[in-house]
């Protein structure tokens, strides 16, 4: 699977992806007007854990990570995780953008 | 190489993923086709690339089974499972609804362009021939033969059966002609044969007859759909003490043949040959006590 070279770009629509299961999580993408972001703030990323203590601050870096090499802006990402690993969370993010994007989702 | 037990694990199932290589299968087959809602297959795909990527498969075979060639899938999940973002990848492809050779030459040639664009050696990916058509067990030796990636045929006897209009029963005398088609043009080709999974998950007992059943038969493995069943199933495909202290006993008196400039010898009274010889240590490549240089045995 190619990604596409990333271009800084707002998200088309809303999407999701991934479960609640234990070792998956869920993946929800919202675009954001401009005027809903804060002074500075580019993308919003809420993270809430089994593991929030331990790996919140690494699961915020890693969507954020992964929303940079999209290139993508004006976005909330909302993570609701269930004991993930990083691998799975960064299919599950880019899977959410890939649908985001309005892609027939065979990118 | 050892396929005594061929796991299938669902490919948008992180957590079964995760413990598929401690679950003791020679082969884990991460299933992006029927284990997978339609829905569901980007995310399945993405999971199962960043999957091979990051798990330590050990010397576990790792198989994906994409979506057959009649989808608008199996071209993306060619690209994801052999691209540099999959790490090592998948060193074998398990080719779904297989019927001909033009299926087969299909997948080879996407799974070449995949292979030059992540710098991969050409047919570095292996292929095995899912058959589970009435079509499909037709061509039997026309599909192991059509490509230096086919490295088994599998059979499928679920698909089968309702391509048959046949009725599947625990004791399979409804495709004993099919499993016996498949070992035969396996072997002419000398390519592996992988029996059909049972998929009763709690019956183990007719587990079991079902695997010595296919043993019998000259299958050199099968597939498995739940992780109870991979204890019983390797058991099953495994040499026994017994089989194998006979199969040592014609190896000492080969080599006592050999130097003394034999041809033929016996053991036990019983006349030894080749194919006898072969059986042996065939035998002893499975229980793994075989020494390939020395015991002149190639792997298959």
């Amino acid at each position: 699977m190619r990604i596409a070279k990333p271009t800084v770009q707002p998200i088309v629509k809303p999407s999701m992806a991934g479960s609640l299961e234990s070792n998956d999580c869920l993946v929800s993408l919202h675009p954001l007007a401009k005027e809903e972001l804060r002074e500075g703030e580019e993308v919003r990323v809420e993270v809430d854990s089994i593991v929030q203590i331990q790996f919140g601050a690494q699961i915020e870096a890693t969507a954020r990570d992964v929303l940079a090499r999209f290139g993508l802006t004006r976005v909330l990402v909302r993570i609701q995780d269930k004991g993930a690993l990083d691998c799975t969370l960064r299919a599950r993010l880019e899977a959410a953008v890939l649908r985001a994007g309005g892609d027939d989702h065979e990118a | 190489m050892k396929r005594r037990t061929m796991l299938f694990v669902p490919g948008n199932n992180p957590g079964m993923l995760i413990s598929g290589p401690v679950l003791g299968a020679d082969a884990l087959i991460f299933d992006l086709e029927d284990a997978v809602a339609e829905a569901e297959k980007d995310a399945a795909r993405l999971l199962v690339r960043n999957a091979l990527k990051t798990l330590e498969c050990g010397a576990t075979e790792r198989v994906v089974r994409i979506n057959g060639v009649d989808t608008p899938h199996w071209r993306a999940d060619v690209a994801a499972i052999v691209a540099k973002e999959a790490g090592a990848g998948a060193g074998t492809v398990l080719l779904p609804k297989c019927s001909t050779p033009a299926d087969v030459a299909l997948v080879a040639e996407a799974l070449s362009a995949e292979e030059k664009r992540a710098g991969r050696a050409d047919g570095e990916v292996r292929l095995l021939a899912l058959l589970e058509s009435a079509l499909g067990i037709e061509n039997a030796f026309a599909v192991a033969t059509c490509s230096p990636r086919v490295s088994g045929l599998f059979l499928g006897a679920e698909d089968l059966s309702a391509d048959l209009g046949a009725q599947r029963t625990l004791t399979g005398e409804e495709i004993a002609y099919a499993r016996g088609r498949v070992v035969v043009a396996a072997k002419a080709a000398r390519v592996d044969a992988i029996d059909t999974p049972f998929t009763v998950v709690d019956d183990l007992e007719n587990l079991e007859r079902d695997a010595q059943l296919g043993r019998r038969m000259g299958f050199d493995g099968k597939a498995v759909i739940s992780p109870q069943h991979v204890r019983i199933v390797n058991r099953v495909y495994s040499p026994s003490d017994k089989e194998i202290a006979w199969a040592e006993k014609i190896r000492a008196a080969m080599q006592r043949a050999t130097a003394e400039g034999k041809g033929a010898f016996s053991v036990d009274g019983s006349m030894v040959d080749g194919p006898i010889v072969k059986r042996a240590l065939r035998i002893l490549q499975t229980a793994g006590r075989l020494n390939q240089e020395a015991d002149g045995l190639r792997e298959e």
